[in-house]
């Protein structure tokens, strides 16, 4: 399809192929030395705290930012030098809702299909309408809709032009969990179809349902791989640990937070997730309180959300 | 996450607090205003700028009218004359026609506003007493800058004339001056003010149209989606302004009809020139508002720069005080405004009958500020988000 497209070790097309990109505003390096592959059909999360260069890193790739530092290519396009021709085989999906309020569901769609050369517009975003479920609220403005439809919309328009790649900036942000369910499969369903998919997101679920995930904090790609690589390559120990007392966890809580050996505590409900990086000098830390009566302790795997956290008090200390 | 909420209660004054919160409004706009750098600048220079400018270039006593005159025999006191006109600052001869037919398309191109017309004979008849006639045609489309000078001519001749060849100061003048106010003989306000009319108000619509079409996007986030797909600068301008070129056109031809029928204001030139020439006017400054909107970071500073560009387009253009009465300098910035060029188009077609031939130079200064607008918009317009 595209002349010079990268192949994986796999064989398949490498369709995100960028090095070292470091992008600053006004001298702060705000993406720093980042490098990813992503191949053909793959759905790859891309996670990381607020701030932490996700939309700066997505710009790049579509052209809407130069990198200062850095060469990378995107569908074998140089996201330097050709811009234009990344933008009419991306679909890019912006984080705040982009399209014009002001104009209708369909006018909007037709106004997609005009730019991008489709032959005929008008069907298109008639065929668009139907596969977003959209009948019925075409003639709505697309202000006056939900936020669940909006987002259902920006996909639909993103994808009308039928573009090899997807960059999705956040798109379930403030969405509710039955129409993100629904985007997700969607999402599935069109890199199924051998679609290439780049999603932003800080959903942890969300981040489980990606074939394969980065995570950025404070500008730098820490770790990358599917979620179990992710999980194994942090060495997280973790206990989950319950109490009868449920009052009383939030004291624990406090406690156990100061304690060597022991890197991070989350409530969960009526648990605690107590995970340390060194096993031995986590099982040291809590071996007193395994004995109490009242505490239940129980080994658990680490959750991303635990990797993740720690991945970034540990990218915090580099920095600071 | 204890320490998201204040710990004590605080404090809260009594009632309903209504200046209090007009105050906590009041200190968040002048916080903002602050922080928008080029609007705060603006609030300066705006009045400075233009105080300066008009304080200065506005003079409603005409001067330099540019002047053509045609000596029909070699005398010397047709030499006297011109020599007296020349050093004037009321009139400039700028053109010594050879005939009666170029002194007419001089006028009718607006190149001259007066033609002083020595006709054969003329000292002869002066030395034999037999009141000659000179002849003096004014441009009367702008009856402010003809009245004026009119009355200055008659004085003006007569003492140079007393002075070089002793021809007596008598009572009355030893000769006639023979006035032809062409175009607008009954010196009617209107006739003028109508068609400049046709042209301010197309600059402020066409200007608030574009001015913010840009800024607009940005602001509602629109323009991120827009610069992630295959579009290119020029084809968002051009997309942007033709729709307002047909709204301009539907505007100009609703002050021109009002113009003629119910001001009577006539038409005598060419109504398809006129309609053609009045497209690449809107054309033009729609170009303009929307270099402004790409350059300005929000629709408050596209808003200034509008107001900015629209005042010195009503002063300086020859809309309301005689373009010839304002310094060189004054003039050369009316040049650059398009008003100035279609205020001359606009008067010479309804009012001279001139055609696209006496035109040829408005029409080519309005094309050039529209392509040098639309080169800045183009090369300004931020292709990224960078």
């Amino acid at each position: 399809m595209n002349a010079g497209l990268a192949k994986a070790d796999d064989g398949r097309d490498v369709v995100i192929d960028v090095q070292h990109l470091t992008k600053r505003f006004g001298g702060r390096a705000v993406v720093r030395d980042v490098s990813m592959q992503v191949k053909r059909g793959t759905i790859y999360g891309f996670l990381g705290p607020n701030g932490s260069g996700k939309t700066t890193t997505i710009r790049m790739l579509c052209g809407l930012l130069t990198p200062d530092e850095g060469t990378g290519t995107c569908l074998g396009y140089d996201i330097r030098t050709e811009t234009d021709r990344i933008k009419r085989k991306v679909g890019y999906m912006t984080q705040r809702f982009s399209l014009y309020q002001d104009l209708s569901v369909r006018e909007n769609l037709e106004f997609i299909g005009r730019i991008y050369g489709l032959a005929k517009p008008r069907a298109a975003a008639r065929a668009a309408i139907k596969r977003l479920d959209l009948s019925g609220r075409e003639e709505q403005l697309a202000g006056e809709l939900s936020g669940g439809w909006k987002q259902r919309l920006a996909l639909g328009a993103c994808t009308m032009p039928s573009p090899q790649l997807l960059l999705l900036d956040e798109p379930t942000a403030g969405v509710d969990p039955k129409a993100r369910r629904e985007f997700w499969n969607e999402i599935h369903a069109l890199a199924a179809d051998g679609l290439t998919v780049l999603v932003s997101t800080h959903y942890m679920d969300e981040a489980e349902r990606c074939h394969e995930i980065a995570y950025i904090a404070y500008g730098e790609l820490l770790v990358r791989g599917t979620v179990a690589e992710v999980i194994a390559a942090s060495h997280l120990t973790t206990y989950v640990v319950s109490s009868r007392n449920a009052g009383g966890l939030s004291a624990l809580g406090h406690e156990l937070e100061h304690k060597p050996g022991i890197d991070m505590v989350a409530p969960f409900g009526t648990s605690l997730h107590v995970s340390g990086r060194d096993a031995a000098a986590l099982e040291a830390a809590i071996s007193s309180y395994k004995t109490r009566g009242d505490l239940e302790w129980q080994r658990s795997e680490a959750s991303l959300e635990d990797v993740f956290i720690d991945l970034m008090s540990r990218a915090k200390d580099n920095f600071q | 996450m204890n320490g998201l909420i204040p710990t004590e209660e605080p404090r809260r004054m009594r009632g309903d607090g209504f200046w209090r919160k007009t105050w906590a409004m009041l200190v968040k706009e002048f916080i903002q205003l602050k922080r928008d750098r080029v609007s705060f600048i603006m609030i300066v220079t705006i009045p400075l700028v233009q105080l300066l400018l008009f304080g200065y270039a506005i003079n409603t006593t005409p001067r330099d009218l540019p002047t053509a005159v045609l000596l029909q025999e070699s005398s010397d006191v047709g030499r006297s004359i011109l020599a007296a006109l020349k050093n004037t600052r009321y009139f400039k001869v700028t053109e010594l026609p050879r005939s009666e037919a170029e002194l007419d398309r001089l006028l009718a191109s607006g190149k001259v506003l007066f033609g002083v017309e020595i006709p054969a004979n003329f000292e002869r008849d002066l030395r034999r007493g037999d009141m000659p006639a000179m002849l003096v045609a004014a441009d009367a489309t702008d009856p402010v800058a003809a009245s004026s000078a009119l009355s200055a001519l008659g004085r003006l001749v007569q003492t140079a004339l007393a002075h070089d060849y002793a021809i007596p100061q008598a009572a009355s003048a030893p000769f006639e001056i023979r006035t032809h106010a062409r175009y607008n003989p009954a010196a009617k306000t209107e006739l003028n003010i109508v068609p400049g009319l046709v042209g301010t108000i197309l600059t402020m619509t066409m200007l608030i149209y574009t001015a913010l079409s840009v800024t607009r996007e940005i602001e509602r986030g629109t323009m991120e989606n827009l610069l992630a797909m295959p579009i290119t600068p020029i084809e968002i301008m051009l997309g942007k302004i033709i729709p307002y070129v047909l709204v301009g056109f539907v505007q100009a031809a609703m002050i021109i009809a009002i113009g003629v029928f119910l001001f009577g204001v006539p038409m005598l030139g060419n109504l398809g020139v006129l309609a053609a020439l009045s497209t690449l006017f809107i054309a033009t400054n729609l170009s303009i508002g929307y270099t402004f909107s790409t350059v300005a970071q929000n629709q408050l500073q596209a808003m200034q720069m509008s107001i900015m560009f629209f005042l010195p387009n009503i002063l300086l253009s020859g809309f309301m005080f005689p373009f010839a009465g304002m310094p060189t300098w004054a003039r050369w910035v009316g040049e650059a405004l398009p008003l100035t060029h279609y205020l001359r188009i606009v008067r010479s077609i309804m009012l001279k009958g001139a055609t696209v031939t006496d035109l040829h130079y408005d029409a080519a200064a309005l094309a050039v500020l529209m392509l040098v607008a639309m080169t800045i918009a183009v090369t300004r317009f931020r292709r990224t988000l960078d």
